[in-house]
């Protein structure tokens, strides 16, 4: 089940406002899976712009590459450190220690126009997978 | 009598087994499984020379290979980016083995473990020779290594400028701008007397010892390429290696290198191979195939291909290089060389090269009419100014049963680029000295020559 | 490096025969080399005990799709070992080296007839550098012509991954064309896609799902019509070899493998060679160099008119190109069309026989190999990669996996010519085996390959912690 305290991309990424302003910017379960054993992550460094749907780095699993997309605008305050050495933790906590961004939003209404839990599995099901 | 219907060697299958296979599939004929393609063009065969039989193609190439002169036959004095060294026969053994040359890309680890853990060795000893962190399966040469360096250049500075040294092979020069060119790249020369370049260069690239044979005085190059925040790509020759210092000593950021001089037979220019290394901070960024280490399920090591993302099977459009099959039988080749040799083995064949190359130097500029225009160090070549153009001492040479050193007299007035190695004895050199004494400086040649036209 | 014991050596080399020289002053010299010390017995136990644990075409059937793992003529090795071929210098004078320039020459026009268009450059070494040179030919064909808004190549969803990455470094960008339910590529995309701005399209024939596309000639003509161009990956010519030409089909420049097509030994991932033939129109733009013959019959390296430039250092692979001219001249023209003849029926027997116990993507008869697919095995949590290893139970060599991209669980088979019935036969049986072991037993699939030096290697940690030299003392 995907945490109901967030919202969702239809690029499979999660985001959720923290209680200082900030925003925390993770992929989803079903992104982990799909993936497979994810081998490197290249994130922004703190201090980057960034503007909602722009290719922001790269999830590397064995075998594939894909793009993540920002589902936000703002400014990078901090890229999680840990999964730089320790990629796996995307896979095994996508929602918790695996987050990969927090962001300063310029808009936080953008957050209103992504998807809820409830609406992002109802996509999910739309999928043919 | 019945005629006997051409049998093809290599195609095992007969008509019995062939019409056993059509009937099972369901055809009429053959004819109906090709029918998508017959009638595309007609049905005329492509007219090739007449069949050989084994017995007969041997005469046929032995002929061809008899119309060529060869250095074991002929003592050589060319070097210019191919060298003629000594190859243990060790070496062929290896590389002959059905094994190793008969298998493809180790895709499938479990069953490739022999290629794998060789170009595991092979990234290993590059490494080491080359003092640098990091070495790739190896790139299709020097030049194109060279290419693929600047490249990765400018994708990790995000720069479009390339800085070369203008005493690089004038061929490294050619196949840096075809690899270039398209992608809005700009190649420009730099003066190596005088060295500057701007901060929208990516890198530098140089090759030491350089076209002319003479070693680079790197540190100073080393400073001014850093001091812009560009990368320092080192391009050198691995018998070089044996004796003086490495890429890595000298700050190189990318040091690669031509393979053949590593038990790698001249063959006519291929196949050879291009060795390719750089610092660990660049290794995503790097081309070519890499093999890594792992364990398996029961925990026993073993080797694997790895960082596959950076390459086009998976990365397409924006891999870092569309290199797929390259050399990796010459990598084969290479690692038995340098097993073969060992540290004290490779010394010997840079010594024996210095002493040799060195003592020809001084008994050509002791001839009246030639001379060494250049000063410094050099390695393994030297230019040498003739009386008269290189051409006609060419022409002599080969009357006299020699192979003579390169013509570079587009860049070095009557300048011959002559090359002495560990094969060279000491009476092939005193012969070429000579021939050479007898093109005097008016440029009279002392006995009537009849050279091929 | 771990068996290096210090002051074992491989090889000893002759003593100076000259008068010693001056070495330059020691800080120009190198203090340390780390290579291996070891005997020369040493290394060749090694390295024979290496080569045991690989499967290859001389040990073991190598279905690998795309690749054409046909045998390797071993003539053909001790030919290229000749000392006239092995140790000539590629800087000679030409006059020093007729006989090779005289066979590149021949190899040239061989290769020329066989495919169709007239002009032949061997300079490049491999199929994906043949294609960066195809690349860049069509662009210099396009800024001749004073066409210079063309940015765009079109590249079927089923290509090699070297095809867009060939293109991209050209330059270009890639726009994908989907296939249609058949397995051909969707006309009406293409049609919709094209445009002047297009540079020209990247095709290989038959496709990379072992298919001939029956729309070949209109699809060329519509590149052309809109003066686009046509270029030809030729890694699957073993399928069309003596029986259609690829210039008159409207190829206007193609690339070939001769470590496929053409039996040179893959050594374990090269050396190869990927020469490049053209139409009259690009052959002004071929690489660097080509081998004119005069009319005195005399045989030189030349640079084409507007040659996009040199790719390598030399000539290309001379040593993989002469094992390839022997290879055509043991086949001989009859031969080289029962090449393909013998490697469609292979394949098609081998679809015919697994249709009922794996899903055929495309129901049709295929070309020099056909893709199967691991659908009917998923329910059982079985995928291709399952079905692969346990081939390597049997010895046999897995085929291609993954691969095109198209294909769901694809496994991409192509026997070639060289292997006989009796080999089929029995990889026929075992697939089947391995289809009702996938029902039955999926746990002995997914273990395998049991019987290997190693069993399934950890591939995610070896990209997440990089282990690339050896770091010992």
């Amino acid at each position: 089940m995907n945490p109901v305290d967030r919202h969702y991309s239809s690029e499979h990424e999660w985001a959720k406002r923290e209680v200082d302003g900030s925003v925390q910017i993770g992929i989803t379960e079903f992104a982990q899976e799909q993936l497979g054993d994810i081998v490197f992550v290249e994130l922004p460094s703190a201090g980057v712009g960034i503007a909602q749907m722009q290719k922001i780095g790269e999830v590397e699993s064995v075998k594939s590459v894909s793009d993540i997309f920002s589902p936000i605008s703002g400014q990078v305050i901090e890229a999680n450190q840990s999964i730089i050495e320790n990629p796996e933790l995307v896979n095994q906590d996508p929602y918790g220690d695996g987050w990969l961004i927090r962001v300063l939003p310029s808009k936080l209404d953008q957050l209103d126009q992504l998807m809820s839990a409830g609406e992002y599995e109802l996509f999910l099901n739309s999928l043919d997978h | 009598m019945t005629q006997d219907k051409p049998t093809f060697p290599y195609i095992p299958n007969t008509d019995k087994d062939r019409e056993a296979m059509i009937q099972a599939i369901g055809a009429e004929s053959v004819d109906h499984l090709l029918r998508d393609i017959t009638g595309t063009v007609g049905d005329k065969l492509p007219s090739l020379l007449p069949r050989l039989s084994e017995m007969e193609l041997q005469r046929d190439f032995r002929s061809l290979a008899s119309k060529n002169r060869n250095v074991v036959q002929y003592p050589s004095f060319l070097g210019g980016g191919a060298y003629h060294h000594f190859i243990p026969a060790a070496v062929k053994a290896i590389t002959g083995r059905g094994e190793l040359a008969t298998a493809y890309t180790p895709y499938q680890p479990e069953v490739s473990q022999g290629t794998l853990q060789i170009i595991y060795e092979f990234q290993s000893l590059v490494s080491q020779l080359m003092d640098m962190d990091v070495a790739n399966a190896g790139m299709y040469d020097g030049s194109t290594a060279i290419a693929e360096a600047a490249l990765m250049a400018c994708r990790i500075t995000g720069r479009t400028r390339i800085a070369v040294l203008n005493s690089l092979p004038p061929r490294h020069i050619e196949v840096l701008r075809t690899y270039t060119e398209a992608q809005g790249l700009e190649v420009y020369t730099v003066d190596s007397t005088s060295i500057s370049i701007d901060d929208f260069t990516a890198c530098l690239v140089t090759q030491t010892p350089n076209y002319f044979g003479y070693v680079e005085p790197m540190d100073k190059i080393e400073r001014i390429v850093h001091s812009h925040n560009a990368l320092l790509v080192i391009s050198t020759d691995p018998i070089y290696l044996g004796m003086f210092e490495s890429p890595g000593a000298l700050g190189a950021d990318i040091a690669v290198s031509e393979g053949q001089p590593l038990g790698i037979p001249l063959s006519f220019g291929g196949p050879y191979i291009g060795l390719f290394t750089c610092k660990t901070q660049f290794l995503r960024q790097m081309p070519g195939r890499i093999v890594g280490k792992t364990t398996d399920t029961h925990n026993r090591d073993g080797y694997v291909l790895t960082l596959q993302t950076r390459e086009q099977h998976i990365r397409r459009e924006r891999a870092t290089s569309n290199i797929c099959t390259s050399e990796a039988l010459v990598g084969t080749a290479v690692v038995a060389y340098l097993a073969c040799m060992g540290p004290k083995g490779l010394r010997s064949v840079a010594e024996l090269t210095y002493q040799k190359s060195h003592y020809a130097a001084k008994q050509i500029s002791d001839i009246p009419g030639y001379s060494l225009p250049l000063k410094g160090t050099f390695f393994q070549e030297f230019v040498v100014e003739c009386p008269i153009s290189p051409k006609e001492i060419l022409s002599q040479l080969y009357t006299d049963n020699l192979i003579g050193g390169m013509d570079i007299s587009d860049t070095v007035h009557n300048g011959m680029l002559v090359c002495v190695t560990e094969m060279n004895t000491r009476q092939e050199i005193d012969s070429l000295v000579e021939s050479l004494s007898k093109i005097t400086s008016q440029g009279k040649l002392q006995d009537e020559y009849s050279g091929p036209r | 490096m771990d068996r290096s014991v210090p002051g074992r050596t491989g090889a000893f080399l002759a003593e100076s025969d000259v008068p010693k020289q001056e070495l330059p002053p020691k800080e120009e010299l190198r203090k340390d080399l780390k290579l291996p010390e070891v005997s020369e017995g040493d290394v060749v136990r090694y390295f024979t005990n290496l080569s045991q644990m690989n499967f290859s075409v001389d040990t073991n059937y190598y279905p690998l799709g795309s690749c054409t793992m046909k045998y390797n003529p071993k003539i053909n090795d001790e030919l290229a070992s000749l000392e006239g071929f092995a140790h000539i210098h590629p800087l000679e004078q030409d006059w020093e080296v007729q006989g090779a320039l005289e066979l590149m020459y021949h190899l040239q026009s061989s290769l020329s007839q066989v495919v169709g268009l007239e002009n032949a450059s061997l300079s490049t070494m491999a199929g994906a550098q043949g294609e960066l040179a195809g690349m860049l030919m069509i662009r210099a064909y396009h800024r001749a012509n004073g066409d210079e808004q063309r940015k765009i190549v079109l590249v079927p969803d089923s290509a090699h991954g070297t095809n867009p990455a060939s293109a991209s470094m050209a330059g270009y960008q890639v726009v994908t064309v989907a296939s249609d339910d058949m397995g051909n590529m969707d006309l009406n995309e293409l049609k919709r896609l094209v445009s002047n701005e297009v540079a020209g399209l990247m095709l290989t024939l038959p496709n990379t799902l072992g298919l001939f596309d029956n729309n070949i000639h209109e699809i060329c003509n519509t590149i052309h019509e809109y003066g686009g161009l046509v270029y030809g990956d030729g890694a699957n010519m073993n399928a069309l070899m003596g029986h259609t030409l690829m210039g008159p089909l409207g190829f206007d420049v193609l690339h070939l493998n001769l470590h496929k097509t053409f039996s040179t030994p893959h050594g374990g991932g090269g050396p190869g060679a990927g020469p490049i033939l053209a139409s009259a129109r690009m052959a002004p733009f071929l690489p660097t160099p080509i081998v004119a013959k005069s009319h005195s019959g005399a045989y030189s390296l030349v640079s084409p008119q507007n040659s996009i430039g040199k790719l390598g250092g030399f000539h290309g692979n001379f040593g993989v190109l002469l094992r390839a001219y022997a290879y055509i001249r043991s086949m001989g023209s009859q031969g080289i069309r029962e090449i393909s003849s013998n490697a469609i029926i292979n394949a098609n027997y081998i679809l015919c026989q697994l249709k009922d116990y794996y899903d055929l993507p495309y129901d049709r008869l295929c070309m020099h190999e056909v893709i199967i697919s691991a659908k009917w095995q998923k329910p059982y949590g079985i995928r291709a990669l399952d079905i692969a290893k346990r081939l390597i139970d049997h010895r046999i060599h897995p085929p291609t996996m993954y691969f095109p991209l198209t294909v769901d669980e694809a496994l991409m088979i192509e026997p070639t010519e060289t292997e006989s019935k009796e080999t089929i036969d029995h990889f026929i049986e075992v697939m089947r085996e391995i289809a009702k072991e996938a029902v039955n037993d999926p746990q002995l699939l997914k273990e395998a390959p049991h019987y290997t030096p190693n069993t399934r290697l950890d591939e995610a940690k070896a990209a997440r912690k990089p282990n690339l030299r050896w770091s010992g003392q």
